[in-house]
């Protein structure tokens, strides 16, 4: 009798986590509940992290001073998504952007919609949209992505430090 | 050259701060950097620097715990590591960074380090996470959970007739009893051995007390080399020797009732140098062996060879708190602490990791720059 060799093994794995927050990114989806952006200033650099960890990775020291900033933003840089993939929820092309809010030192990653995606560029000025009040929830999912606000583009200058 | 005379030639480093945050059954506030910066700002405020006097910085963590990637390199952000500087990272317990920064501070660029570990075990369900450190074809499919596998290396010492289910006991009764000293311990109490033995088994031959309880913490020591640790600290705790060995992973390839790695490691630091005889024991002031189950104490105690005089685990050792990645590192601070503190001359502490004792880091550590941690008695 000749069995077959066994070449492969499929091994599944699944693991579970309850995640915790912490407290400052607590209070920073806290705001987000609310339809805000909550930051936090570092008391040593005076820089403001948003979404905040409790801590500034230039100093090492505890961000307590909780600051919020505005619903708008400038584009930084972006990039367009042009390949699809598994799991894909929004149709193609797309423009995902670094976003740097009003008041803040740091970037974070938006959806950019209601603008066609070749018309994306650095400096563009954008606002947050969010879902309706009664929908808003401890996730970053209450903003629903980020369009352009019609002002003239940001000056380079204003933001070159974080591109 | 000999291993003593190779030991000679090394360069003195101790450890000079030792801080960690207390053991909690979950710590469910403050994500991972925020339960570290204030260990880490406590860890430099004992001895008045800053990290800018730091040489290098090397923590210890796993990302299956925090169940995020890199998850090291966000809890950087405690230490601030801005202008740049040298840093390193383990996926093992922090001993074994502790140990890649006594390697480093030998080649004698660098005269101090920060050694930190975060270990949170709550998060997730730690059996299945332990169970994928198991070797990935014959055992990690079973999910073979740790108690159980601990039961069996328990077994194995009950049936070669080397310790008891009472000895089991007693180990842990004396460990939460001397817990009640530790402000920072998980588990403390005072109790029998007789009244825990009336615990159910959870395996076989293992009961609740046996086993240790899953933990939340953090660690931080400094290390410093020479004048340097003679200048930020009265006592500093010197090590004279580490090493750490490993053994196979295929558990059905070992004998489960005997530690020969850590009996490797303790000869690589040095423990035994003054022993000259096979059945001399070992004296030194404190030991503090990572022993997650109290059936584990008696298989170190023998690798070692310590004297029934030395104090083992005054801590209370895992068995009070046993914070994955943290443990190990914390009996390196723990028995550091009792020298620097002047009530102990010498001292070995253990640290351990994989499951049933795998591998093992023995260091060993005195008043004396120069001195034998362990004397043959």
């Amino acid at each position: 009798m000749s069995a077959e060799p066994v070449t492969t093994l499929a091994t599944p794995m699944h693991l579970d986590y309850q995640y915790t927050a912490g407290l400052s990114q607590s209070r920073f989806l806290q705001g987000i509940a609310q339809g805000k952006f909550i930051g936090q200033r570092c008391p040593a650099c005076h820089q403001v992290y948003v979404p905040p960890r409790g801590s500034c990775p230039t100093d090492g020291v505890a961000t307590t001073d909780p600051i919020e900033l505005g619903n708008s933003g400038t584009v930084t840089t972006y990039c367009v998504v042009n390949v699809p993939f598994q799991g894909q929820s929004i149709e193609i092309p797309y423009i995902c952007a670094q976003i740097l809010l009003d008041g803040a030192n740091i970037t974070f990653m938006g959806l950019i919609q209601e603008l066609p995606a070749d018309q994306v560029r650095m400096g563009l000025r954008v606002e947050a949209v969010w879902v309706d009040k009664d929908q808003l929830g401890l996730t970053m999912a209450s903003v629903k992505y980020f369009r352009p606000t019609g002002e003239p583009d940001a000056d380079y200058e204003t933001f070159k430090a974080y591109s | 050259m000999s291993a003593a005379a190779a030991r000679a030639a090394v360069r003195p480093i101790a450890v000079v701060s030792v801080a960690q945050s207390k053991s909690v059954r979950r710590e469910d506030h403050r994500n991972e950097v925020e339960i570290l910066m204030p260990v880490v700002t406590e860890v430099f405020a004992n001895i008045g620097v800053t990290k800018r006097d730091m040489g290098f910085v090397c923590s210890g963590s796993t990302d299956y715990l925090v169940g995020a990637p890199f998850s090291f390199v966000m809890a950087l952000d405690a230490v601030g590591v801005w202008p740049p500087m040298r840093e390193s990272h383990v996926e093992m317990d922090g001993a074994w960074a502790l140990y890649e920064a006594w390697t480093l501070l030998q080649e004698g660029e660098i005269d101090t380090a920060l050694v930190y570990s975060f270990g949170r075990s709550s998060p997730a369900q730690l059996d299945r996470i332990l169970a994928l450190q198991l070797d990935p074809y014959y055992l990690a499919p079973m999910w073979p959970d740790p108690v159980a596998l601990a039961a069996l290396q328990a077994q194995g010492l009950i049936d070669t007739g080397k310790a008891s289910e009472k000895d089991f006991a007693a180990i842990a009764a004396r460990s939460r009893r001397d817990a009640l000293g530790n402000p920072n311990a998980q588990v403390a109490k005072d109790q029998s051995a007789d009244d825990l033995l009336r615990d159910d088994y959870v395996v076989a031959p293992l009961r609740r007390h046996t086993l240790p309880p899953i933990t939340d913490a953090v660690a931080a020591v400094v290390i410093a080399a020479g004048d340097r640790a003679r200048d930020l600290c009265e006592h500093p705790a010197w090590i004279t020797g580490i090493d750490h060995r490993i053994e196979t992973h295929a558990l059905g390839a070992r004998d489960l009732t005997v530690s020969p790695s850590t009996h490797a490691a303790a000869h690589g630091a040095g423990v035994f140098d003054a022993a000259t005889g096979p059945t001399d024991t070992v004296e030194v002031d404190v030991a503090e062996l990572h022993a997650p189950f109290a059936s584990q104490e008696p298989i170190l105690r023998e690798a070692l060879r310590l004297s029934d005089s030395v104090a083992v685990n005054p801590s209370g050792g895992a068995l009070a708190a046993n914070a994955l990645m943290v443990a190990g590192l914390l009996r390196i601070g723990e028995a550091a602490s009792r020298i620097m503190d002047g009530s102990a001359q010498s001292a070995i502490a253990h640290a351990t990791s994989g499951p049933c004792l795998q591998q093992n880091l023995v260091c060993a550590l005195s008043a004396e720059p120069g001195g034998p941690a362990g004397r043959g008695a």
